[in-house]
């Protein structure tokens, strides 16, 4: 294997990672207060093509940003419309994601067929090359050679360990996620709590939607995300709802997209459908781990109602 | 306590008719409420949403063809409704029925392709077994390991999707591609075309509308009366309605789960199999079409129930088909539909909250009423 090609498997790993850490690391937030939100493909689809039209009519490098600002705007309005579905309504999570999933395809594909029309692209986010790190051979330019919104992915892992595990608001969070009761007891508003997360979650998986569409495959069309959302949530529950156990899941999934564009380049006898399969695979068999199932929030997946836990 | 007066009785009888027509009029408020939002995005859009809905209902239901496309339409989605119904009758969320449809659809494939020489009336019913035990196996797994290791039955449907949507396509890109596409050199992922002795027979000449939709009818009673009149129907309800108390009373919840799971997945597939055997008449790619989630949203638009599915399908059935003759006449993207069924999931799901929160308030004034009674006798 050349060096070209290393630094190509590398660096696109790296990038394919950015929306599935956007994505994940929003979902865990909402996950550790309690609820799971199964819409984030709809999200993501929703905050890529709002990035995308912003992006298209508005000059860059402004567009760029505003689209991305606007993405997130996108994120949160659908976290709201979950977080009064499925925390104020009390509906069952599982159902009202999916439903927030399929208005999300809708929405997005109708909004793109009226307004856009055909597929167009974009220039998006350029590379930024990091000074000094960049010039490291072969890991310089695999790493250190990404647009801003990659490095803001990764960025993201450290501050949300920081949020959860050195902040009030993370104690907040995990307390309303593992016993609402008590956290209730004690004066915290669970549903605040959890509305908020939510609607964070909801932002964050417009800005994964947004970098797809801006700065890793640079343009905008139907189902865009083919179900990465979906992963995107397994993420949260492979990852032991730890930022550091979701970026190790995300850069396995990515290294395996990225090994699966360059099998037909190398030659391998696999065929790449069959490979694609594997980190799915991989992730129903770490669920049957029960370590992991003992970090998962106790209260995950059930509505909080005053008086009746 | 002596009994409730016949006044009493005639207030909570009273009240329960409400309570059926209450149940009945939410779904239909949240359709509604789901066209005001969807009218709302059309007219922001410069589209006069009146004209686009009525090019949908006249499209559905205005001509023959759109009738009967309805209910060709309609036969998955009440085949995959009938699994959710029963999956979420013992409280297990099946997001797994597009694999289960995609597994169901290879089987029946496969299976008729290699049996090509049996004669039609052993050949179709043998085709929709063999579909019926591939979807149901590919819900046994998440129930396995839901029963085995506690893993979340919803997580690992959705991770099951991808796997059965990858294995659909090295099977069409592999052993079952049309060897007529190799030799034409275009390769076109997708199956030869099956033999004619499986075709399910149509219901009408020139029409889509086949006769699995009468099957999947027939299955509708069948599942009725498996739910609710044998004993391992009534211990799936009996796990979905409450779970502990199933427990104590020595029901091996598991195991029921375990088996709705199973039965979903092979309702699924028969789904899948019909949409072969019946519509396409060869494996495609796209063989699911999202059945396996409007299919969810026909279930609870049913009530869950296996019969209220029956009119939610057809209703369903009458969108998909509506949706794209309003495309074709008026340029609305047919994805409205999709925007649409969306928003009655949410306001569905949402809804319910005001049939619990009711169904409380009359559980506690109904017993205060035969109190009261029971204080003044």
């Amino acid at each position: 294997m050349n060096e070209v090609v290393l630094i190509g498997i590398i660096a696109s790993a790296i990038s394919f990672a950015t929306p599935y850490l956007y994505a994940a690391i929003g979902e865990m937030f909402a996950q550790r207060s309690g609820v799971v939100n199964l819409g984030v493909d709809g999200i993501m689809l929703m905050g890529a093509y709002v990035g995308f039209f912003v992006a298209l009519n508005v000059p860059t490098p402004g567009g760029l940003w505003l689209g991305l600002l606007m993405a997130a705007v996108a994120g949160l309005l659908m976290g709201l419309l979950m977080s009064v579905i499925s925390v104020t309504l009390k509906a069952e999570q599982g159902i009202s994601g999916i439903g927030l999933y399929i208005f999300g395809l809708g929405l997005s594909s109708l909004l793109f067929r009226v307004t856009i029309g055909t597929v167009k692209t974009v220039d998006g986010f350029k590379p930024v090359p990091i000074p000094v790190l960049s010039g490291i051979p072969i890991i310089g330019p695999a790493l250190f050679n990404q647009s801003v919104v990659v490095y803001g992915a990764f960025l993201l892992v450290p501050l949300a360990w920081f949020v959860l595990e050195r902040t009030t608001w993370g104690l907040k969070i995990k307390a309303v996620g593992q016993s609402p009761a008590s956290a209730d007891s004690l004066g915290v508003s669970v549903n605040r709590v959890r509305y908020v997360c939510v609607c964070l979650g909801g932002m964050l998986a417009g800005i994964a939607g947004a970098s797809m569409s801006l700065a890793t495959v640079k343009l905008f069309q139907d189902n865009l995300t083919a179900g990465l959302g979906f992963i995107a949530v397994a993420l949260v529950y492979f990852g032991g709802w730890r930022p550091l156990g979701i970026l190790i899941g995300a850069l396995l999934f990515s290294t395996i997209n990225s090994l699966q564009n360059f099998m037909q380049v190398l030659n391998v006898g696999i065929s790449p459908d069959l490979a694609v399969m594997l980190p799915y695979i991989i992730t129903i068999v770490a669920l049957m781990f029960p370590i992991n199932r003992a970090r998962q929030p106790a209260a995950l997946n059930k509505p909080f109602e005053r008086g009746e836990n | 306590m002596p009994p409730a007066s016949s006044a009493t009785r005639r207030k909570i009888r009273a009240a329960n008719w409400n309570d059926i027509a209450f149940s009945l009029a939410l779904p239909l408020l949240a359709v509604l409420f789901a066209l005001v939002v969807c009218a709302v995005i059309l007219l922001l859009l410069g589209v006069n949403p009146l004209e686009a809905y009525a090019a949908m209902i006249t499209g559905a239901f205005g001509s023959v063809s759109g009738i009967t496309q309805s209910i060709a339409k309609a036969t998955p989605l009440l085949l995959v409704a009938l699994g959710i119904c029963i999956a979420f009758r013992a409280s297990v969320i099946n997001i797994g029925a597009e694999g289960q449809i995609i597994l169901g659809a290879l089987a029946a494939t496969a299976f008729s392709l290699a049996f090509r020489t049996l004669p039609a009336w052993l050949l179709v019913p043998l085709t929709m077994l063999a579909g019926f035990v591939a979807g149901a196996f590919w819900g046994f797994i998440p129930g396995v390991l839901k029963a085995r290791f506690g893993v979340n039955e919803i997580l690992s449907t959705v991770m099951l999707n991808v796997v059965a949507a990858q294995i659909l396509l090295a099977m069409l890109k592999g052993p079952l591609m049309d060897t007529r596409g190799v030799t034409a050199g275009t390769f076109l992922p997708q199956s030869e075309q099956l033999p004619e002795a499986v075709w399910l027979p149509k219901l009408a000449p020139q029409t889509l509308m086949h006769t699995g939709a009468i099957v999947a009818v027939i299955l509708a009673f069948v599942v009725y009366i498996f739910l609710w009149r044998t004993t391992i129907g009534y211990r799936i309800r009996a796990v979905g309605l409450n779970i502990d108390a199933s427990r104590y009373a020595g029901i091996r919840v598991s195991i029921y789960q375990m088996l709705a799971l199973t039965l979903a997945g092979g309702f699924a597939g028969l789904a899948g199999v019909v949409e072969v055997i019946g519509v396409q008449h060869r494996l495609l790619e796209g063989i699911t079409s999202g059945y396996g989630f409007s299919g969810i949203v026909a279930a609870l638009f049913g009530g869950l129930h296996p019969l209220g599915a029956i009119p939610a399908s057809y209703l369903f059935g009458s969108l998909l088909v509506g949706a794209d003759k309003m495309q074709r006449a008026m340029q609305v993207p047919s994805s409205l539909v999709d925007v649409l069924l969306g928003l009655v999931v949410l306001f569905v799901v949402g809804s319910q909250y005001y049939a619990r929160k009711r169904a409380a308030r009359r559980a506690s004034t109904s017993v205060t009423t035969v109190e009261e009674e029971a204080a003044t006798a």
